[in-house]
């Protein structure tokens, strides 16, 4: 074998790496030296130092939550309050057996089962030196038994934080909201910086609509805490600014008449000043306590609350969905007019019932027995239902989808509450997309007297009381009046939101029609002429009676024949006085059979109230 | 002369005892300190525990391909990396870096492909060739490395590109390539310095910067190194004890399951833990070592050298970092750290090791 050469080569290459091995070896073993050395100047000469870092002066930035703003009324009432609540709290690791320490601790306060399902949920999912909460909302009974006792239960403090407060509870519960613990979704929309010292978000009502306003700005504060956390000096502070307060045009008194009115009965009811917008009562009924969703609800009371055939969490003034029956009634004849489809003095003859031509079917009038020849005053008062079949199949669906759709029907009124409902105003469009047919003449009909697809809230209705009240000017309801800056005393006064009028510009539509609301509650065969009886003031109205069920042809029902949930809804817009309205009313009983009579004394109730009030009060007169 | 089989069991099934017993030492070190720093959490721990079981599939099955083949695969294996990493330039996904591949359910990182890919390429490379390396081939393998790089530099992950590059380096160096030449690389590099300092992005230069002076930015980049430096001083000399290190804790230290795990690792057990630790380190690092003296074939020798001083400097650059004597690059402690990604490639890495030394011929001498 010779492979001399090649070997040679081969064996110098080895001797060269051998010693690069070599090299590196040196060069590792260096660099683990620098790297000892370093640990032991870090770990062993300044180990006192860093120890000191470690345990005693570890700096924390800690949030400061600002205060959030006060809520009040217009007449100067307290709707939500910010008041100090006591909460007891767990360190885990600083007690010495909690289970056992809990069982000593149910001498003094009082735990029920689901508050201790909860806390021993969240000791297992945090950590030892976490505060865990335990009890929300101590009395000041069970504070100073606390107290007293403390040294028996190390690891176990009490706290002091402000917690909302609704004095009017469930009466105001519609408009105002309330608060809640921020939860996962919230906390991605939010500036987690802002909130991290604050547990509580607006969830519904003002609360929500306003939670940039009431919230305010965090503050912060470093501080130096020693190894248990406890805070030793504060370093450096941003003082935290806190949340504006809100003044609410809601009166107070109004809206406890307006619920005294309602004598538990399921509805709600809405009034709005026509000048500016301002929404004065705002009742849903029935109502809740907010105050039970501040620190989170038991599952048993939301279960009750949730399954109760009434709906008390359900806002019927924002999301309820009515027909609005005949009053939608004003709205057509003052299009009627408009349009030149009508004059004042029409007549159109009523035998009671309408026919579209080459058709059998026969659209009712409430009145069996027919009116005769109604004119448009006479129509509104006596609420003649052939007189709309017959102005509904010459207007045409389309123009009546947008003269409603003008005054507020189908569409949100911009009110500044939360998830606002639009209502239905149909249209040949909607029904080719919802319902993937056609639009039939005899529903144009139907939708002439509020019926059918159309549906509306009852806050729309109180809007589109208002527009009329207004003569057509339309401003958006506002439930917030100013907005107060409780540290500088600066004010700012929410503005009117103005839409363009309504597209009504014969005055002689107006005339008419406030003419015929008025008979309504004045006239002789007014549907509510009941009402006035006895009034100080003027004022104009219209009923109606919204049905939930279709009744088959030639049968007549009487509404005791028929299971309380399906009676008929009773309905009543409304406003005060005549000339220069300052009050317009919308009102659904539900089930309340007749909006003559079940709806339309309540508004005479509520104007009655507000010119007694605002007797009182002159300035907001 | 006469080939055998060494009739011993654990090198027929391609296993090297002390490197294996060495690494399994330092998953049971890596698992037990990433039990107390993920707040002992035991899935985070079983899942690295899987991910470790891949790596030692990983680890033996690459074992049990010959040094010849490993060396004939390197080239492809290498364009494959390169098609890899140009594929991620294009479709890579990532907050902020285009780092990562997705093809299908699986999400990788192409570079970590290269950090065994080039020392491989550019060692068969040299391996045929007389050495020390001439000119043209220092060259040539200088370009062997310089187009991954500069890839993974643009990603930008300067910590991987380092890695990286400084494996194809080592194989440069165990060829022998001349002491005049690397000093006036070295030359060149300290006159370049500024230049790579105007190239560099913000948060590269941010993270010099804040090395120098940490305490210039203390809320922000400075953080990780004074909350680092606060957990491995207050460590002392027999640290706070396992789980009890409130640094790690009490949430001061960031990243505290994966680039900072080594600061977990100093404030619990000490230096006299950290002794243990790099005890076991050079274990397994001069166990390596030896496998490269014994190999018997050039791509072998230089491949093993390049692999076991790489694993050193992942170490070094790791604990450097941790320590403050290094900028916060986001190189992960070898087999300690969470994650999977490098965990894998160091197994590989190992496995090549383990290859080397198992399928040496057995001379015998007649």
């Amino acid at each position: 074998m010779n492979f001399g050469p090649r070997k040679k080569a081969q064996n110098r290459d080895v001797q060269v790496f051998n010693r690069r091995i070599l090299v590196a070896i040196v060069g590792m073993l260096a660099l683990i030296g620098v790297l000892v050395a370093r640990l032991v100047y870090l770990q062993l000469m300044s180990h006192d130092h860093y120890t000191t870092l470690s345990l005693e002066n570890r700096l924390r930035v800690l949030p400061i939550a600002p205060t959030r703003g006060l809520i009040y009324s217009r007449d100067g009432v307290l709707l939500a309050d910010n008041r100090t609540s006591f909460l007891l709290e767990v360190v885990p690791e600083k007690a010495d057996d909690v289970e056992h320490a809990i069982g000593r601790l149910r001498q003094f306060i009082a735990l029920d089962d689901d508050q201790l399902e909860r806390f021993r949920t969240e000791i297992r999912q945090r950590r030892r030196f976490d505060t865990i909460p335990l009890k929300n909302n101590l009395t000041e009974q069970e504070v100073a038994i606390f107290s007293v006792n403390r040294q028996q239960f190390p690891g176990f403090n009490i706290t002091g934080r402000l917690t909302r407060y609704y004095p009017l509870g469930s009466q105001m519960a519609a408009v105002v909201g309330y608060v809640g613990r921020i939860n996962e979704a919230e906390l991605k929309r939010i500036d987690t910086a802002d909130y991290s010292g604050t547990t509580h978000i607006g969830k519904e009502g003002i609360e929500r609509f306003y939670e940039d306003v009431l919230h305010g700005t965090a503050g912060y504060q470093q501080v130096e805490v020693n190894a248990e956390g406890r805070v030793l000096r504060v370093v450096e502070r941003s003082a935290p600014v806190p949340g504006r307060d809100l003044h609410l045009s809601i009166d107070t008194r109004l809206q406890a008449a307006a619920i005294d009115t309602l004598q538990g009965r399921t509805g709600a009811i809405v009034a709005i000043e026509p000048a500016t917008g301002a929404v004065i009562a705002f009742v849903s009924n029935p109502s809740f306590d907010p105050n039970e969703f501040v620190n989170g609800i038991s599952t048993k009371l939301y279960n009750s609350l949730r399954d109760s055939p009434d709906r008390p969490l359900f806002n019927r003034a924002l999301q309820g969905l009515y027909p609005p029956g005949s009053t939608i009634k004003p709205m057509m004849a003052a299009g009627a007019i408009e349009t030149g489809v009508r004059q004042a003095g029409d007549r159109t003859y009523c035998p009671g019932f309408f026919r579209l031509p080459n058709v059998s079917h026969k659209y009712r009038c409430w009145q069996k027995a027919g009116h005769g020849g109604v004119d448009l005053v006479r129509s509104l008062a006596e609420s003649c239902d052939v007189y709309y079949y017959a102005l509904a199949k010459d207007l045409g669906i389309d123009r009546m989808h947008t003269l409603l759709t003008d005054f507020g029907f189908g569409v949100q009124t911009g009110v500044d509450l939360p998830n606002e409902l639009a209502g239905l105003m149909p249209s040949r469009e909607w029904k080719k997309r919802a319902r993937k047919q056609p639009w039939y003449p005899g529903e144009t009909l139907i939708n002439g007297i509020g019926q059918g697809f159309m549906l509306a809230t009852p806050l729309q209705l109180a809007y589109t009381a208002a527009i009329v009240a207004n003569r057509g000017h339309k401003l958006s309801p506002r439930v917030v009046s100013r907005i107060e800056n409780p540290a500088t005393g600066e004010v700012e006064q929410v503005q009117p939101i103005v839409s363009p009028p309504v597209a009504i510009t014969k005055p002689e539509a107006w005339t008419a029609v406030v003419n015929g609301m008025h008979e309504v509650v004045q006239g002789a065969r007014g549907t509510a002429r009941a009402t006035s009886v006895g009034a100080a003031y003027q004022f104009a109205g219209k009923t109606g009676t919204a049905q939930l069920f279709g009744i088959r042809q030639n049968t007549t029902l009487k509404n005791e024949d028929v299971v309380k949930h399906l009676r008929d809804h009773a309905l009543f817009i409304a406003f005060a006085p005549l000339e220069q309205p300052q009050i317009a009313l919308g009102i659904i009983i539900e089930n309340g059979e007749s909006g003559s009579k079940a709806a339309a004394p309540i508004a005479r109730a509520l104007f009655d109230a507000y010119f007694l009030m605002t007797g009182y009060d002159d300035a907001s007169g | 002369m006469r080939l055998g089989r060494s009739g011993n069991l654990l090198v027929d099934l391609h296993i090297d005892a002390p490197l294996v017993g060495g690494v399994l030492l330092l998953c049971a070190v890596g698992l037990s300190v990433l039990y107390s720093a993920s707040d002992h959490s035991l899935e985070v721990v079983g899942k690295q525990a899987v991910r470790m079981l891949t790596g030692f599939v990983s680890m033996l099955a690459i074992a049990q391909l010959s040094p010849l083949r490993l060396a004939r695969w390197s080239p492809m294996l290498y364009t494959l990396g390169m098609i890899l990493l140009i594929a991620t330039a294009i479709v890579g996904t990532g907050r902020g870096a285009h780092r990562w591949l997705e093809i299908g359910p699986l999400r990788f990182q192409p570079s970590e492909i290269m950090k065994l890919a080039v020392p491989l390429t550019v060692a068969w490379f040299l391996s045929g060739k007389l050495l020390p390396p001439r000119l043209s081939m220092i060259g040539a393998s200088l370009l062997i490395i310089a187009i991954p790089g500069a890839f993974i530099v643009e990603q930008p992950d300067l910590g991987t590109a380092i890695l990286v590059m400084a494996a194809g380096m080592l194989v440069l160096f165990f060829a022998g390539i001349s002491w005049r030449l690397m000093g006036i690389a070295a030359a060149v590099g300290i006159i370049c310095a500024p230049i790579a300092w105007y190239t560099m992005h913000g948060y590269q230069r941010q993270r010099i910067i804040t090395l120098l002076d940490p305490s210039a930015d203390p809320l922000g980049a400075g953080y990780h190194i004074i909350q680092a430096t606060i957990a491995v001083g207050s460590g002392g000399w027999s640290g706070k004890g396992w789980l009890n290190g409130t640094q790690s804790h009490l949430e001061f230290l960031p990243e505290r399951a994966t680039d900072f795990i080594f600061a977990v690792y100093c404030e619990e057990f000490g230096l006299l833990g950290v002794l243990v630790l790099l005890a076991a380190y050079l274990l397994v690092l001069i166990r390596g070592i030896t496998i490269a003296l014994n190999a018997q074939d050039g791509f072998s020798r230089l491949i093993a050298a390049s692999l076991a001083f790489t694993l050193f400097i992942y170490i070094f650059v790791n604990m450097g970092m941790v320590t403050g004597q290094l900028p916060v690059v986001g190189v992960p402690l070898p087999l300690i750290s969470y994650g999977g990604t490098s965990l894998v490639t160091i197994m590989t890495g190992l496995g090549i090791l383990m290859s080397i030394q198992t399928h040496r011929r057995f001379i015998v001498e007649s």
